[in-house]
């Protein structure tokens, strides 16, 4: 049974469909990203996942309950950290988890999550004291306190300096190699690549992919190189028999799987034009291109229908 | 019961960090207690104006406590994001809120161990002491000053819950009998502040603790119907976020 799963959610704000017709499930053991652009309804999912919102229709359940009815049950079994804020400013890092510790009946010893998330040395320091990373990281120790088998992290690696992003994903990681459900929102896509077992992209209220990256790339390789501003790609295009696109000053992209025949044909045609090959990237594509390429295919239609797409 | 001891403990931590909420709730009952105890200004209608102002001063204590400490921090919790944290967690509204109230009454406690006794430094020498009923009054007054505050609390965002509960505690000292009494108010406003829950706690802890510890009926009942509603708008209109 999966620890999350949504079934023809919509969430309706006044005039305004949030979440429209939406479903998924996260399973135990994975980090499970929700990503999508401002306003796509993954915050509002989210939070009628953690019984925070009401649905307007369909079925919510995690861990097999429900969480408008249920939510104190839930409570116990589940860890929630906030986009920001969540701690009174004068309240000290290891009183503030020490606290949230002892409001749970299995919950976490404080010391050794104050440790665990890096802040042994800054225990004694109040919230305001703290610099972004020190407040995601304690935002982070308060979703462990009740040593979770669910877990919605809403951008737990926001402001956080690259050193802080790599205990915080070690952290997560562990998190899902325990057992936990993660289910991570985020904006940031290297986050989602690096971390993710699964991913959901929302877009304007609906699911838009639901898979494991592997899945959402398939079939999206490519062949991405840097060389002069000026190509003639109308000749490259017919000496490698590719449509090759120009998408940035000196950037350009060939939609195809990279072929050793075809790369071959391509830094050939480079030489023998008298162009630099300056960078050459081969393979997948990158969630950020898949998350582009999907959400600008969801716009298409919408635009032509001068649709309102709030 | 433990999640309550957390959370009182928790209540109670945040309270002594916190110096304008100490000022409030501790400095300027001290302060008014003894400034108009001795410069006499105002009608108090007494011989000796601490007679009349120490009953009051207790009430305004209660209202500083239990209605402006109380929402104000109660409203930055919410601006704060602190009340949708808790929110998600198995503490539950009903302990938060008892927790609060607990609190409240042992800043009120701290409050009275000050106020008392300077009281009686300053001559206060009430002709009788009804104990019991002022308690009973502090416990109603509580109740009625923590729904008012936690109502406000649970529906206006942070600055303008600040201003609100402000301008109405100034409403409620000018209005309550607390410092200026009741008759020297005119019609209107007098029959307006007879029905504040300022002005019953007022009336009622004057009698009790002091002018003959007889019982104001109508106060009592004043009282009593504020404590009785309050928490539950309070409790109707408290969100979470």
């Amino acid at each position: 049974m999966a620890a999350v799963e949504v079934s023809g959610l919509t969430v309706r704000y006044g005039d305004l469909q949030a979440v429209r017709d939406v479903s998924f499930t996260a399973s135990a053991g994975e980090v499970t990203a929700v990503l999508g652009p401002n306003g796509a309804g993954k915050t509002s999912t989210i939070e009628v996942c953690e019984g925070f919102r009401r649905a307007t229709a369909g079925t919510v359940r995690v861990l097999g309950l429900d969480p408008a009815t249920q939510q104190r049950l839930l409570s116990e079994r589940m860890g929630v950290m906030l986009q920001e804020g969540g701690v009174y400013p004068s309240a000290r890092v290891l009183d503030t988890v020490r606290h949230y510790c002892s409001l749970y009946g299995k919950g976490a010893e404080a010391t050794a999550l104050v440790a665990q998330v890096g802040l042994a040395s800054r225990s004694t320091a109040t919230w305001r004291r703290l610099s972004g990373g020190e407040k995601q990281r304690v935002s982070l120790a308060l979703a462990m306190a009740a040593r979770p088998e669910v877990a919605f992290l809403d951008e737990p690696t926001s402001g956080v300096d690259v050193n802080g992003r790599d205990t915080i994903r070690g952290i997560v990681r562990g998190l899902a190699d325990g057992g936990c459900a993660v289910v991570l929102a985020t904006h940031e896509l290297d986050e989602a690549e690096r971390l993710a077992d699964r991913v959901i992209i929302f877009d304007q209220g609906n699911v838009i992919a639901d898979g494991t990256l592997a899945e959402l790339r398939r079939g999206h390789d490519e062949i991405r190189f840097r060389s002069s501003p000026n190509l003639d790609t109308l000749a490259l295009a017919t000496a490698i028999g590719m449509v090759a696109s120009r998408i940035g000053h000196d950037e350009y992209v060939i939609d195809a799987p990279p072929h050793p025949r075809l790369m071959a044909q391509l830094t050939a045609w480079l030489a023998d034009e008298g162009h630099p090959l300056t960078d050459l990237r081969a393979g997948a594509q990158r969630l950020e291109d898949v998350f582009r390429r999907l959400t600008a295919e969801q716009l298409k239609p919408l635009d032509e229908v001068g649709e309102d797409t709030q | 019961m433990s999640r309550f001891r957390s959370q009182l403990r928790a209540e109670l931590q945040l309270v002594s960090r916190n110096g304008e909420q100490l000022l409030l709730t501790l400095g300027i009952p001290v302060l008014l207690l003894v400034f108009f105890s001795l410069v006499d200004v105002l009608p108090t209608n007494t011989d000796d104006p601490i007679d009349f102002l120490a009953p009051g001063v207790l009430a305004l204590a209660v209202m500083s406590t239990a209605m402006v400490s109380l929402g104000i921090g109660t409203g930055f919790e919410r601006s704060y994001h602190v009340l949708k944290r808790l929110g998600a967690t198995p503490l539950g509204r009903g302990r938060l809120i008892a927790a609060k109230i607990t609190s409240v009454a042992v800043v009120e406690m701290v409050q009275f161990a000050i106020l008392i006794p300077v009281a009686y430094l300053l001559g206060w020498a009430p002709d009788s002491t009804n104990w019991p009923a002022a308690i009973g009054a502090v416990l109603l007054g509580t109740m009625a000053f923590a729904g008012i505050g936690l109502a406000f609390a649970g529906r206006l965002r942070g600055e303008l819950n600040l201003a609100a509960l402000n301008g109405l505690y100034l409403v409620m000292l000018l209005l309550g009998g607390m410092v200026i009494p009741f008759t020297k108010l005119p019609g209107v406003l007098r029959t307006v502040a007879h029905g504040l829950p300022s002005g019953a706690l007022a009336d009622v802890l004057r009698e009790a603790l002091g002018a003959n510890g007889s019982q104001p009926t109508t106060s009592w009942i004043v009282l009593a119907i504020w404590a009785a509603i309050t928490p539950v708008i309070a409790a109707t209109v408290f969100r979470w976020d």
